[in-house]
């Protein structure tokens, strides 16, 4: 028998004691998910904070607390907690996501939304203080994109970059404006 | 932090017996039907030659139909209410009960009189039968959702469809009480229409409301 086996064996046998209401089997088996979950997420999210680490093995503890009526005991209970713990992983991911970048189209629509040009000389100064706070490479690009209305190909013609790079570029500085101006981004 | 988590949860534990799961599902489906069933008796009324149609075979494939899809709903709805299943089994007999009902419907309307086929398809309520299918369907939907929500589902619109095909399907079984309909293509068509609707409606909803 392998080892994984044999741990879900143990592991299964503790949730069935659980379920039954053994509290010393309880706390045992959460225990080991605990080190079970906070290496399965620190593989997935190397690159993350490591507060999200242990922030998701505490969610996923409590989901698997709040919602253990859905454990199926024909069921491996290795396969449950994963499951449980994947949904946990993706719903953080999706969450951060919507967050934290802005799909570079999403940029491109803004930039060609009307509003956001500058119709009075007011709104002109104010945009101009705003961009000056940029480096002068992206403000330049900015600046042709947005307020003189050039598409990105013209702007990759003429500066000799290449489109995704102006858009890259683009992309960043209103990042960066958001970040400065936009409050909560 | 987490040990204090830990130590939390145990304090909280309490047993849950086998099958509760199933229990609390039993208990949603006979929630809507305890709202449904009334409510086509008092708004549409049961068909007042329901004592004769018990008698004729339409009358219990129709029923037949709408129950097996029920059944096989809340089936799916059981399954994917648990992490990491994909129902796949309880989908695949909801879709052979649909493909066979079309089928048989096929065949009949191809034996039949040319004269006869437009009221086999249309009968006298073709329109209204999908409307009143997702009206009673309602009570299932609302106990359905209040039930999926407090369990793990981690595939959101399929789980949210398989609470609107057991709504859908258990709504239209409830109307069949009412339905004079006595046309098989009628069933295949207009049954499964409102039924469909009600699946869909379900897979939307699931993606918003069954987030946890």
């Amino acid at each position: 028998m392998g080892e994984l086996q044999e741990r879900e064996d143990r592991l299964r046998t503790l949730m069935l004691a659980s379920l039954a209401g053994d509290s010393a089997s309880y706390r045992r088996l959460l225990t080991e998910l605990t080190e079970l979950l906070r290496r399965y997420f620190q593989r997935r999210l190397y690159d993350h904070p490591s507060g999200q680490v242990d922030d998701l093995v505490q969610e996923t503890l409590l989901a698997i607390h709040a919602r253990r009526i859905t454990y199926d005991p024909n069921q491996a209970l290795t396969a449950w907690v994963y499951a449980i713990a994947r949904y946990k992983l993706v719903d953080l991911l999706r969450r951060s996501r919507q967050s934290k970048h802005l799909p570079i189209d999403d940029v491109a629509d803004f930039i060609a939304d009307d509003t956001v040009s500058a119709q009075s000389t007011d709104d002109r100064h104010d945009l101009d203080a705003v961009l000056d706070t940029l480096p002068e490479g992206t403000r330049g690009l900015i600046r042709r994109v947005k307020i003189d209305g050039q598409s990105i190909a013209e702007v990759a013609a003429a500066t000799g970059m290449s489109e995704s790079a102006v858009k890259v570029a683009v992309h960043r500085g209103f990042k960066t404006l958001l970040a400065r101006f936009g409050g909560k981004q | 932090m987490t040990d204090d988590l830990i130590a939390r949860l145990v304090d909280d534990l309490k047993p849950v017996p086998a099958g509760a799961l199933q229990r609390r599902l039993l208990l949603a489906a006979l929630l809507g039907l305890a709202v449904s069933m009334p409510l086509m008796a008092i708004w549409l009324g049961f068909r007042p030659d329901l004592r004769e149609a018990t008698g004729s075979a339409i009358f219990w494939i129709k029923s037949g139909y709408t129950a097996g899809l029920g059944l096989a709903g809340l089936w799916a709805v059981e399954q994917l209410s648990r992490p990491g299943h994909r129902g796949r089994r309880p989908l695949r007999v909801a879709l052979a009960l649909v493909m066979a009902t079309a089928i048989a419907s096929i065949v009949d309307l191809a034996l039949a009189p040319v004269e006869a086929r437009p009221n086999m398809l249309m009968g006298s309520s073709a329109l209204l039968c999908p409307f009143f299918i997702m009206a009673l369907s309602l009570p299932f939907f609302v106990a359905g959702f209040a039930f999926m929500r407090r369990t793990a589902p981690t595939r959101l619109a399929l789980a949210g469809a398989a609470v609107g095909l057991a709504a859908g399907a258990l709504g239209a079984w409830v109307y069949s009480f009412h339905c004079t309909e006595g046309g098989l293509p009628f069933l295949a068509l207009w049954y499964s229409l409102g039924i469909a609707v009600v699946t869909a409606a379900g897979a939307l909803a699931g993606r918003v409301l069954l987030r946890w």
